[in-house]
């Protein structure tokens, strides 16, 4: 009876922990066992180096650089999508006129291919022809050559970043302003908290606390996937002034065909957000979550 | 203590009329109930009087003072909310500090940081104020948990507490115990009678509940469909309901309606006769109302035969469902449990106790009122 049960539970279970290692485990092992190999992409034999590539990117400024650029656009543009993603957020539940509207508009960038926006903003950024530099000139300001300048190509990345993700925090978060108990506002209105920062402080915030938590992951996560815009506006360019973690991947494994590295930088990469991801939720849940 | 007065309340939703012209006087230190089914407007009127929400028209008056323009906060009334609506994220201790710590500091010493060196005074007071309350109401044990942490009831007596900690001039309750076991809201019903006996505070109480309004209250409210029918002592809406409705809605197991009409001066009921001191014009069809202890059982007197449907043992009360030809529902009558030996199936006789008061109502639901010089005869059978 308990032999055919536990028969059936790991033919039930089967499925799903095969497709599991299969799309999973598997890949991130194979990651991890190329990335102690100096093999590169169609040869026929690869050499076990052991920590041989971890120690030569250690060396390599273009790794430090990418990791820093990564966490610099990961510091600008979360806090900006949880901000500005929870600011829009209160201002569209606030009023009852045009709310699908404003949420549909906000939700556009999140939806549309990255991709083809890139080049939309190439066109907008552009020196000479760009819509920014023109505004810029008509109010007297310098233009500059935002993507092919050390100094602002990042940024310029960062702002796209931000236009893309912070619909989906203000999505994110109406849901989660929906689901405060009316009578919670009530309840602060008669205990006097009527102001609208008291009842910020004292219902709004603390109640989406699990939610600003889940957005907080989402955008840290998201942000750490940047490549699309690299790839398409800057190459990591200029100087490797907007190189980053993940474009860097890229270049690593199919242009210099230097898998083995390649997939050191993977496993690095991963260890970064699901260290992150791990560290959030265990610090930030036990105060978030009433139970 | 303060006296509320509602003036030709209205509120209007689009086209939905959840108010009607709703005037009520509740005098300082009254425990007055508001009763009524569910959708009746009775937690609108509630929140209007506490200023969450705002009337299409008329005037709240609280202590003799129009309050329409006042904020609830400055209306210094307290409220407790079915779901008891505590901050999950604040401590017990925290939920009852909140609404001295909004009153008695000022916005610099409830700032995040620089606060705490604040209002060292105002914070001993409120820690004080706090204290008291909760071994008042018996928590003090709790004021390190969470809402979460605490059973149905315990959140119950935080939430008054909460109310209760400000020493506000008068309580809204919106069905506070509604969400509590059987048990516990018998033993919270006692205990909030108590508690307005100690307070001598103004409670307004909004329940669905016709027994706790019945069993806790000074007078009591009957709201049915935005207007209130009927405001009066527990005693006399049972034994005197001005309409049907409350009739129906008060009493429990609910009175028994059936229709009769008027012969040449005599009214009778599925042909059996009875009392006639009512002015109403022959032929006219009106309601009859007798409660379940107004009727027996008796084998061989003049009265509606029926079967019987269903036994009710509650232990000190036996009710009998009979099956009539009186009306679609069951007629209930009280027998005592020691009267038994009924069964289910077995056919008998359904009479009035001569004694028992009787109510008719006319054709819209209102209650006729028995000719004067027979007012004693009906009483006295």
């Amino acid at each position: 009876m308990a032999a055919r049960e536990s028969r059936h539970a790991v033919a039930l279970v089967a499925p799903a922990v095969g497709l599991m290692l299969v799309l999973l485990f598997g890949p991130t092992a194979a990651a991890l066992v190329i990335s102690c190999t100096d093999w590169e992409f169609g040869a026929a034999a690869a050499r076990f180096v052991g920590l041989g590539n971890f120690r030569a990117l250690a060396a390599d400024p273009v790794f430090w650089k990418a990791l820093g650029n990564t966490l610099l656009y990961v510091a600008v543009v979360v806090p900006a999508c949880v901000g500005g993603g929870l600011g829009l957020a209160l201002l569209i539940e606030s009023r009852q006129r045009f709310r699908t509207f404003y949420r549909t508009a906000h939700f556009l960038p999140v939806m549309s291919t990255l991709v083809a926006m890139a080049v939309v903003w190439q066109t907008l950024l552009h020196p000479t022809i760009g819509l920014v530099n023109q505004v810029f000139h008509v109010v007297g300001l310098e233009g500059r050559n935002w993507l092919r300048e050390e100094g602002t190509a990042l940024f310029a990345l960062a702002l796209i970043g931000i236009w893309q993700n912070l619909g989906y925090a203000m999505v994110l978060f109406m849901a989660g302003l929906r689901s405060i108990p009316r009578d919670l506002y009530h309840a602060a209105e008669i205990d006097g908290a009527d102001s609208a920062l008291d009842r910020l402080r004292t219902v709004t915030l603390p109640l989406l606390g699990p939610v600003t938590m889940f957005v907080l992951v989402m955008m840290a996560v998201r942000a750490f996937q940047l490549f699309e815009t690299v790839h398409v506006l800057t190459k990591g360019g200029p100087n490797k002034a907007s190189e980053v973690l993940l474009h860097l991947i890229y270049v690593e494994s199919f242009e210099f065909l230097r898998t083995g590295r390649g997939a050191a930088l993977t496993v690095i990469y991963l260890a970064i957000v699901v260290g992150i991801t791990m560290l959030q939720t265990k610090l930030v849940e036990r105060r978030v979550h009433y139970a | 203590m303060a006296a509320i007065e509602l003036r030709h309340i209205v509120k209007r939703c689009g086209n939905a009329n959840i108010l009607r012209d709703v005037s009520l006087g509740v005098e300082a230190g009254e425990f007055l109930t508001i009763v009524g089914p569910s959708g009746c407007g009775k937690s609108t009127l509630l929140k209007i009087i506490a200023g969450l929400e705002e009337q299409t028209s008329g005037e709240v008056l609280i202590d003799a003072l129009p309050a329409d323009n006042l904020r609830p906060k400055a209306r210094d009334i307290a409220m407790v909310f079915q779901s008891y609506a505590l901050y999950p994220h604040l401590t017990v201790f925290d939920n009852l500090a909140l609404p001295l710590r909004m009153r008695w500091l000022t916005p610099l010493q409830r700032a995040p940081a620089i606060g705490r060196f604040l209002g060292r005074a105002g914070r001993q007071r409120i820690g004080q104020a706090v204290q008291d309350t909760a071994e008042f109401l018996e928590i003090g044990h709790l004021l390190d948990r969470k809402p979460g942490q605490l059973s149905g009831g315990q959140r119950q007596r935080v939430a008054l507490g909460r109310a209760l900690v400000r020493r506000p001039k008068a309580f809204l309750m919106d069905e506070p115990l509604s969400n509590l076991d059987a048990k516990l809201r018998m033993s919270m019903r006692h205990e909030l009678a108590a508690l307005h006996r100690q307070l001598g505070a103004t409670f307004v109480y909004v329940t669905h509940d016709q027994s706790e309004a019945m069993t806790m209250s000074d007078r009591v409210a009957v709201m049915m469909d935005g207007t209130l029918l009927q405001v009066d002592t527990p005693q006399a809406i049972y034994d005197r309901p001005s309409h049907r409705q409350v009739a129906e809605f008060i009493g429990s197991p609910a009175i028994n309606l059936f229709a009769a009409h008027l012969e040449r001066g005599r009214m009778r009921a599925d042909g059996v006769l009875l009392p006639s001191h009512w002015d109403i014009p022959d032929n006219e069809a009106v309601t009859v109302g007798i409660r379940p202890e107004g009727l027996t059982l008796k084998a061989d007197a003049h009265g509606w035969r029926g079967e019987v449907a269903h036994l009710e043992n509650m232990g000190a009360d036996l009710f009998v469902h009979v099956r009539t030809r009186l009306c679609d529902n069951a007629i209930v009558v009280r027998m005592s449990p020691q009267q038994g030996g009924l069964k289910i199936g077995e056919t008998v006789t359904v009479a009035r106790v001569i004694s028992a008061p009787m109510l008719v109502f006319d054709r819209d639901g209102r209650r006729i009122d028995p000719r004067r010089e027979m007012l004693s005869e009906v009483v006295n059978g």
